[in-house]
Order: structure tokens, then C-alpha cells, then sequence
């Protein structure tokens, strides 16, 4: 057995020392009646040869931007991986350590936490960041849960209909027991939240507003306005970001008097791998830091006085607070935290902002040769980032499906949260794709779409 | 022996010096102009960004973002990672968190571009190859806890403790009453109250008796018709086995409550016994413990929670199914779920590990897997019980506490003696939980020790009690050949600061 060093003469001298006879011994405690009669019902032991031969079987099975054109966003992108990024999070030091609970040997992670925060407030211009959340859904479910603890008894949140939808739909599930309403508020023709129903939403009863940009659609809103209509019944302002690149270009929330900050992290960095491990954000205004959920690190000196690294304000936290603390959570996504350390570190300020620009200019140039060529409608008229929403004379699946059969992965349908846009899809373009790319996506569409006519 | 005596103090002296080997933030690195990244020049015609943005939604710049080139980023996070101990460089024990060794296959089977590219909104018959892995791993489960069903959708110890009892409520609401209380015992995790409330429960703290276990007239006692169910640990954060579990259970079940079990540890008897077969109606299993996936620094984790029949209607979307003709799909069509607990599809890339993980092993393996980890911790625990304080003598499985009630006269405390361990070379156990033991050293090394490597911690634990009575001094001023000694942990909460500043 690979994995276990003690063999028959480790074990023998060891049960000697104990004082039993037998390793069975060691098992009395839990009953005959319950104790397995058998050994499990399960494959293996499989050598690495066996394992390979498995799963690369497994994994051939799928279609995927290996061997495909992809155009897949809806909250995962793909954006470049640098090979520093992986190659750093082999090292043994980061990947087999635990939480840094003992600062004196944990710096390494301690550090690294820290400098991932600072990243987050630079990018998305507030102060406070925390060590790291499950992913961007669950981070905007603990925004709303903050939202609640600082609102004085108000229980009305009220979220965009545009945020993404399994976000959404982990609120719901979150706050089912919690007497907290979620009210949703559509969009406008533009794409945008619609500012009159923003209004007639926020009542003096709302302790919050959420709302994410580029939305679900792909579309950029316009945050000052919406802070503006918040702050009319003083409810926490939160911005949720599910493409992360954006902050690269984009104004980020915290010029906008926004409070709460909360997102997706995979675009830094972070492979599809079909929806996780990923990293989710928050950034808070300085004075909701005592709220704040999960760990954080702080600076400090040891007793020499040298700047040393430490988990700092654990009140609030669970190990602590037990029943009352700010969240439950305790493992988090730190090696995922760490890989957005670095690759936030190595594409530094110009590299954000390039990969920001092509972006924008590649979606921009993929959307406008699909309206010019009258091969797709774009229903919405806002401004976008790198993802759009398209339309078409035909069901997106088959149009999808279409792509699929020329190796492209055309975009991800929405008909599936929105019935009444069965035939709209999400077109996401990043610095990955090339213009060639996007010249095959249209002919191929023109392809699909005028077999339909014929 | 007299070498790793010796060792500490020598090195005791050099830390005096000042700030060595000390590696500046990645951000007093910057400067301007270099340049960490290469992309291919656009390809696209440039249009001027007014044209594309208005100025209202667009940055100038980030300011304060580093510009460092990719040596500058390669020696900084080389050196930073030269600061941690690691399970790779050594024993790790801590209680309850399962340091084992973390297999690199695992590694290499969840980086195949096939997996690690492959999308979470793409259709099933894209990633069928993904849902028939997924749907392995749920079969294997299925089997390893004796449980009917299992999702794979939470991906921490917490959120699967926070799904479970959103499940026994939903369950329990159907019925037409929720209930208002999870009992739960004194020596639970944090993570339990903490999941219990934000499930919408109150909680009502179980006592334990001399054991560490459960009394059955005090459960008795504490459940009637306002309880939801009882969370517990199996074996408990003492490593005891409650050995009247089915007995619970069938408290539990009289009054129409659920047994949600915490299978934080269930390293101690994977192959062994089966929670499904002890009445229990909810577990969930940590994969990044008993499953091997690596800790990195405190995440991430991933993990199923296994349920009983009466519970299956509720279990989170999506499930995964396979179809008639052997093809597999996701379902969103349970009209009774909870719904859904986090966006997409779990954490797969650590359930790839896991699955390596349980296929490397196979039957035996796992069985082994049990059988080592508790013998390793028992012999650690007979190595070591004369110069340290059993406070809960039952027999222990997986790991055993320890407190520090024989040194406390020379007043040395739990906290000095894990700091002189890292003078020794190993990472601290868990210290000062479960909250039961005063000063408790909890202590879980897992199967995957080699013996040289326990009796090496082993003579390092008792060299430490010598040293607690002849120079106590030096363990109360540990460590000592840190890259930093103690931290003035009040002042980082005093004055926070939490991100750097230029």
C-alpha cells in the first residue's frame, strides 16, 4: 500500500508497545452490531498506470476548449492561465499546509493571504478584504447575511433579476429559514436593472440591494445611478462581479459609494474545471469589517519586533463565536486565493488593464460582425464587456448544437432560466479567442441560420 | 536525541539576529515598468475605448498594482513558501483535521485538460465523461457510508453541515412543524451551532459524561417535540467511539427527530462500520481529510453529505442521474428540494482527487487506511501518556487529547509546548479544543506516519516534558527558530490592518 509506510514488522513492534495482541483490538469500542462483515463493494486498488488509462477515458468523453473553439462565459471564462500560476501551487509548502492557525511556521500563507487582500481593495476600490469565500454565489449569499446584521431588523433584499441565476438561486436557498425577503427586480430594454422598478422595489423596509455587473446578460449597469436610488432608504449597496477581469477596465464599485464588493475569482487565473474549486471575494467599507464573514489576516510585530503575519479579529468567527458568529464558515478556497495572488501579481496593473482591453475590443469586434451581418439580433442595447446576449431565428440549443458539431462551443442558453428567451445565448470572448476564431463563429452561424431559411 | 535537544538552542541564538529571511510584500517589489506577462498583440481592428465605454464606467489605471517581472514573482512566492511547514516536510498532527499525505496522481488525474477545461454551463451531452465520474463518485460514497443517496454539491465541512439541516427542516416543515432546536454536544466543533443557526434552529448544548460520550437519561431528558435533531460526532473530537449510537438513533427516532452525524472522522473507521448502518439520518465527509485532497493552506475542501430515505426528497439540485440508455444527466425535477447550495457543480476538481484517491486505495486500502490511522494513534498515545495527562482515559481511535495538567505547575501551558514542537521541527497539534479539556493537546497522526517518524515526535513530546521541569523557561519563551517567534497577536486586533498601503 503506497500510501501507508508501516508494514508487518512497524506494526508488530507497535502493538507491543500498545499492549494488544492484534489490530482488531484497537476496534472494540465500536460494536459487533454495527461493525462491516465484509470488505466494501468498491474498484481498485488501482495502480497509476490503471488510473491514467480510467479517467483519460473519462475526460476524452468530454468536449471541451482543449481541442474546441470556445465562446462558453455565464459566469466561468476562460481566460490565460500563466504556468507560473500552477507551478507555484505544486509547491508542498502551500499545497499540503493547513490553515494557518500557528503563525510562527505558517508566514508563507499567512503573507500571501494578506498581499491577496490588498489585491482585492485595489481592484475594487473599498478597504477590507477577508482570506477568501466558497465561490461568487455563496459570497453574495454572505453579503446579504451582512446586509441583515447591520440593517436594525429590516428583512427585504432586494436583487437584479440580471444577477446571475444560480446565484440567486443559492440566496434562495440560504435564507429560506431566515424570514428574509428576496425581491427581484427585471431589466429594462437597454439590458440595464429598470430604474423605475429599482425605485418602486426600495421601500423603507429594504436593508439591501444587489446587483451585478456586467450582469447576466453582459451588461454593464450604471452603478452610480442605482447607489443613488439606494441610498434613498439607506440600504447596503452590493456589487456583485461574476467575471472578475473586468475590474481591470471597468470603474469598480467602490467609486460609486457601493459598500459591499462580493464575486467570482476564477478569471485570475483559475481553470473552468467544470465550476470549481474557485475563489469568491468581499470587500467591505472600513466599517462593516467587525461584520465581516470568514478569516482575515492581519499585520503585526513579533517579539523581536519583526513585521510578521497573523489571523487576526476571530471574534467573530465560528471556532469562537460558535452559534453567534458572522458565518459558519471555516475551510475556505486559500490555495485558490493564493493562485489569484499570483496571477494578480504577475499580470500586475498593465496586464489587468490589457487583458481587460481585449476584452472589450474582441467582443466588441465579434458582436458588431454579427449585427452588420443581420445574422443575429443583439436584443440588448447597454454597454457590454466581453459577453453579450444574442438572438436568433431558431432555438439556441440547436443552434448550439450546430456549433458543437464544427468544434466550437458557441455559448451557453439562457432559455433555461428565462422561458421567454428560448432562443438567446451568451457569447463571451476573451483575450483567448482569435479573430480568425471569430470569423469561423460568424460563417458557421450564417451556416446555421440559413439552412433554417432554405 | 542529544542532537535534537542541542539543535534548538544553537538555533535559538541566530534568531536572535534581526530580521532574517524575511521576504518583503509582492508589492515593495514593484517597479515601474517591469513586466511579469506576455499576450499576443490584439488582432482585432482598435477602436478608440470612448467609442466602447463611456468615461463614466471606466478606470485610468489601478492604482497601486504591482509591476514585477516573472522572476521577481517566482523568487517571492518561493521564498514565502520556504516560511511554512508542510504534511510534504513532515508529521502534521492535527487533531481533527486529518493531515494526512496527499498522493500526486490526484494531482495529474484533476489537471487532464478534458477535466480542468471542461465548463460548468456547458449541455450533459458535452461533459458526459464529467457526469459519469461524478456519478462513480456518488455510487462509491454510496457504499463507503451505507448511505441511499448522496450529493456532491457542498464544498466545505460547514456548507454540507448547513445543507443537512436545512434538509432535516424542510423535512420536518413538510410535516407540518419545523421544530425550534439542534442539541448538540459540548464537544462539538464551532462549525456546528454556527451551521445549526443559520439553518434557523436555536441550540441546546448536551453535556458529556466522564467518557466524553453521550448519557442516554440525559438525551432522553433533552428531547422532546421543539427538537430537530442531534448533531454529533462519530467518533467524538476525543476520538471515542459512541458506542451507544444505535441507541441514540433510536431516541432520536421515537420523537420524531433526525441524527445528523459530523463524519469529520471518519478516517477512524472507513471500512470498518458504516454510519448508514448505526441509524444515523445525515453525514457528510470532508474529502480533503479522510479522502487525501490537500488542505492548501485552508481550502479548498469539497464534500458529499450522505442521507437516509426518509431525507432523499430534499437533497440539493442538481442530482446526478443516469439515464436508460446509460447516458447520464443532471435533474432538477424534486419538487421538495432545498434547492440549490452553491453555483454549479461542487468542487469538482477536488472530488477528481478524491475519486483517484478511493480507486488507488480500492477495499482493502481504505480498510488499511483505518486500521493504521488508529494504530498509529494509539501507539503515540502509549508512548506518551506518562509524562502527559490523559484527561479522558476511554479507549481512543484516531487521535487522542491530551492536556497539560502535569506542567502546569512549573507553569507551562499547552500553548508553550506547542510552540517549542516547532523547535523540534513539527507543526503543533490542535491545541485548546474540544473545549471539554482544559489545555488539550490534540493529537492525530494519521496512517500515512511512517514509525521513525512518530517515535521521532514522540521523543521530541517527552524531551519537551523534561525541559518543562528542568527549564521551563525555555519552553515558555518558544519557539525559537521560527522565521518569526511569537506574535503580538492583541495588537494586530487592536489596530487592524488588514491590507498594505503605500
Amino acid at each position: 500500500m503506497r500510501y501507508i509506510p508501516n508494514a508487518s514488522e512497524d506494526i508488530r513492534e507497535m502493538l507491543a508497545v500498545v499492549g494488544v495482541d492484534s489490530i482488531d483490538r484497537l476496534f472494540e469500542t465500536i460494536p459487533d452490531a454495527v461493525k462491516l462483515d465484509r470488505l466494501l463493494d468498491l474498484p481498485g486498488p488501482w495502480s497509476e498506470i490503471e488510473q491514467r488509462r480510467w479517467f483519460n477515458g473519462l475526460a476524452r468523453k468530454n468536449r471541451t476548449a482543449v481541442d474546441h473553439d470556445s465562446f462558453l462565459g455565464a459566469g466561468a471564462y476562460s481566460h490565460f492561465q500563466p504556468a507560473c500560476v500552477d507551478q507555484l501551487l505544486l509547491r508542498s509548502e502551500f499545497l499540503t499546509s493547513y490553515t494557518p492557525y500557528q503563525p510562527e511556521v505558517s508566514q508563507g500563507t499567512l503573507q500571501s493571504i494578506f498581499e491577496y487582500q490588498t489585491h482585492q481593495c485595489l481592484l475594487t476600490g473599498l478597504d477590507v478584504a477577508n482570506a477568501s469565500l466558497y465561490d461568487g454565489s455563496t459570497a453574495l449569499v454572505e453579503a446579504v447575511l451582512l446586509a441583515e446584521r447591520v440593517s436594525r431588523n429590516r428583512k427585504k433584499v432586494v436583487v437584479a433579476q440580471s444577477v446571475h441565476p444560480h446565484y440567486r438561486d443559492t440566496v434562495t436557498t440560504y435564507v429560506q429559514n431566515l424570514g428574509l425577503e428576496v425581491v427581484e427586480v427585471p431589466w429594462g430594454p437597454d439590458g440595464r436593472i429598470d430604474p423605475e422598478q429599482l425605485r418602486d422595489a426600495c421601500t423603507d423596509d429594504v436593508m439591501a440591494v444587489a446587483v451585478q455587473s456586467p450582469n447576466f446578460l453582459g451588461v454593464i449597469e450604471d452603478y452610480a445611478s442605482i447607489a443613488s436610488i439606494a441610498d434613498g432608504v439607506k440600504a447596503t449597496k452590493i456589487a456583485v462581479i461574476a467575471e472578475a477581469s473586468s475590474l481591470g477596465l471597468l470603474s469598480p464599485p467602490g467609486a460609486h459609494g457601493f459598500d459591499v464588493a462580493v464575486g467570482e475569482g476564477q478569471a485570475w487565473g483559475i481553470a473552468p474545471q467544470f465550476g470549481g474549486p474557485y475563489v469568491g471575494f468581499m470587500v467591505v467599507r472600513d466599517v462593516l469589517k467587525r461584520h465581516m464573514p470568514g478569516r482575515l489576516v492581519g499585520e503585526t510585530v513579533d517579539v523581536d519586533g519583526r513585521r510578521a503575519f497573523v489571523l487576526t479579529l476571530a471574534t467573530r468567527e465560528q471556532h469562537i463565536r460558535r452559534g453567534k458568529a458572522t458565518s459558519n464558515i471555516c475551510t475556505n478556497e486559500a490555495l485558490i486565493a493564493l493562485a489569484a495572488n499570483i496571477y494578480l501579481s504577475l499580470m500586475g496593473r498593465e496586464g489587468l488593464r490589457e487583458v481587460a482591453v481585449q476584452c472589450v475590443q474582441k467582443a466588441a469586434y465579434l458582436r458588431q460582425q454579427l449585427a452588420t451581418t443581420g445574422l443575429a439580433e443583439i436584443p440588448f442595447s447597454g454597454p457590454i464587456y466581453n459577453e453579450f446576449t444574442v438572438r436568433t431565428s431558431r432555438p439556441a440549443s440547436e443552434v448550439l448544437a450546430a456549433f458543437a458539431e464544427q468544434k466550437i462551443l458557441g455559448g451557453v442558453a439562457i432559455g433555461e432560466f428565462f422561458p421567454e428567451l428560448q432562443n438567446d445565448f451568451l457569447v463571451a470572448v476573451t483575450e483567448m479567442n482569435t479573430r480568425e476564431q471569430m470569423d469561423r463563429y460568424v460563417e458557421v452561424l450564417r451556416g446555421v441560420v440559413t439552412k433554417e431559411a432554405r | 536525541m542529544s542532537t535534537i535537544i542541542e539543535k534548538p538552542e544553537a538555533a535559538a541564538k541566530l534568531a536572535a539576529a534581526p530580521a532574517f529571511n524575511r521576504e518583503g510584500l509582492i508589492f515593495e517589489h514593484s517597479k515601474k515598468g517591469r513586466r511579469g506577462y506576455s499576450l499576443p498583440a490584439l488582432d482585432v481592428p482598435r477602436r478608440e475605448l470612448s467609442d466602447l465605454l463611456p468615461a463614466e464606467l471606466r478606470r485610468d489605471t489601478i492604482d497601486d498594482e504591482c509591476e514585477v517581472s516573472e522572476v521577481d514573482v517566482i523568487r517571492h512566492f518561493t521564498r514565502l513558501s520556504k516560511l511554512n511547514v508542510s504534511i510534504d516536510a513532515g508529521l502534521y498532527p492535527l487533531g481533527s483535521c486529518t493531515m494526512k499525505h496527499n498522493p500526486r496522481i490526484n494531482e495529474e488525474i484533476a489537471r487532464i485538460g478534458g477535466f480542468a477545461q471542461s465548463h460548468p454551463m456547458q449541455p450533459e451531452d458535452q461533459v458526459q465523461g464529467n457526469l459519469e465520474l461524478l456519478w462513480n463518485l456518488e455510487q462509491s460514497l454510496k457504499e463507503i457510508l451505507g448511505m441511499p443517496r448522496v450529493t456532491l454539491q457542498p464544498v466545505a465541512g460547514a456548507h454540507r453541515e448547513l445543507t443537512g439541516i436545512l434538509m432535516i427542516h424542510k423535512a420536518l416543515a413538510t410535516g407540518g412543524n419545523a421544530r425550534k432546536y439542534i442539541l448538540i454536544p459540548d464537544s462539538a466543533h464551532g462549525t456546528n451551532p454556527a451551521s445549526a443557526n443559520f439553518a434557523g434552529y436555536g441550540i441546546r448544548e448536551l453535556k458529556s459524561n466522564s467518557r466524553g460520550t453521550l448519557d442516554l437519561d440525559l438525551l432522553e431528558k433533552q428531547v422532546d417535540e421543539d427538537v430537530a435533531a442531534l448533531m454529533i460526532t462519530v467518533p467524538n473530537t476525543l476520538g471515542v467511539f459512541e458506542d451507544q449510537i444505535t441507541a441514540i438513533a433510536g431516541i432520536l427516532h421515537r420523537k420524531g427527530a433526525y441524527l445528523y452525524c459530523d463524519g469529520a472522522n471518519l478516517n477512524s473507521f472507513v471500512g470498518i462500520a458504516r454510519p448508514g448502518d448505526m441509524g444515523i439520518d445525515v453525514i457528510h465527509s470532508n474529502l480533503h481529510k479522510t479522502f487525501s485532497t490537500p488542505h492548501g493552506g485552508g481550502g479548498p475542501g469539497a464534500g458529499p453529505v450522505g442521507v437516509s430515505e426518509r431525507l432523499i426528497p430534499f437533497l440539493p439540485t442538481p442530482t446526478i442521474e443516469k439515464g436508460d440508455d446509460g447516458s447520464f444527466f443532471l435533474d432538477y425535477n424534486h419538487a421538495a428540494s432545498i434547492g440549490r447550495v452553491r453555483a454549479f457543480n461542487g468542487n469538482f476538481g477536488v472530488l477528481v482527487r478524491a475519486l483517484t484517491y478511493m480507486r488507488s486505495m480500492g477495499p482493502t486500502g481504505l480498510r488499511r487506511v483505518a486500521q493504521l490511522a488508529v494504530l498509529n494513534a494509539n501507539y503515540i498515545r502509549a508512548r506518551l501518556k506518562a509524562a502527559y495527562h490523559l484527561p479522558y482515559d476511554a479507549p481512543s481511535l484516531h487521535e487522542v487529547v491530551f492536556s497539560d495538567r502535569n506542567q502546569t505547575s512549573r507553569d507551562v501551558h499547552t500553548l508553550d509546548i506547542a510552540k517549542r514542537l516547532m523547535d523540534y521541527g513539527f507543526h503543533p497539534p490542535t491545541i485548546y479544543f474540544p473545549l471539554i479539556v482544559a489545555g488539550a493537546l490534540m493529537i492525530e497522526p494519521t496512517e500515512t506516519e511512517p514509525k521513525e517518524e512518530l517515535d521521532a515526535f514522540c521523543d521530541a513530546m517527552l524531551a519537551i516534558a523534561t525541559e518543562c521541569e528542568e527549564r521551563p523557561e525555555l519552553v515558555r519563551s518558544a519557539p525559537h527558530t521560527t522565521p518569526v517567534r511569537r506574535l503580538d497577536e492583541a495588537r494586530a486586533a487592536r489596530q487592524p490592518i488588514l491590507r498594505w498601503k503605500p
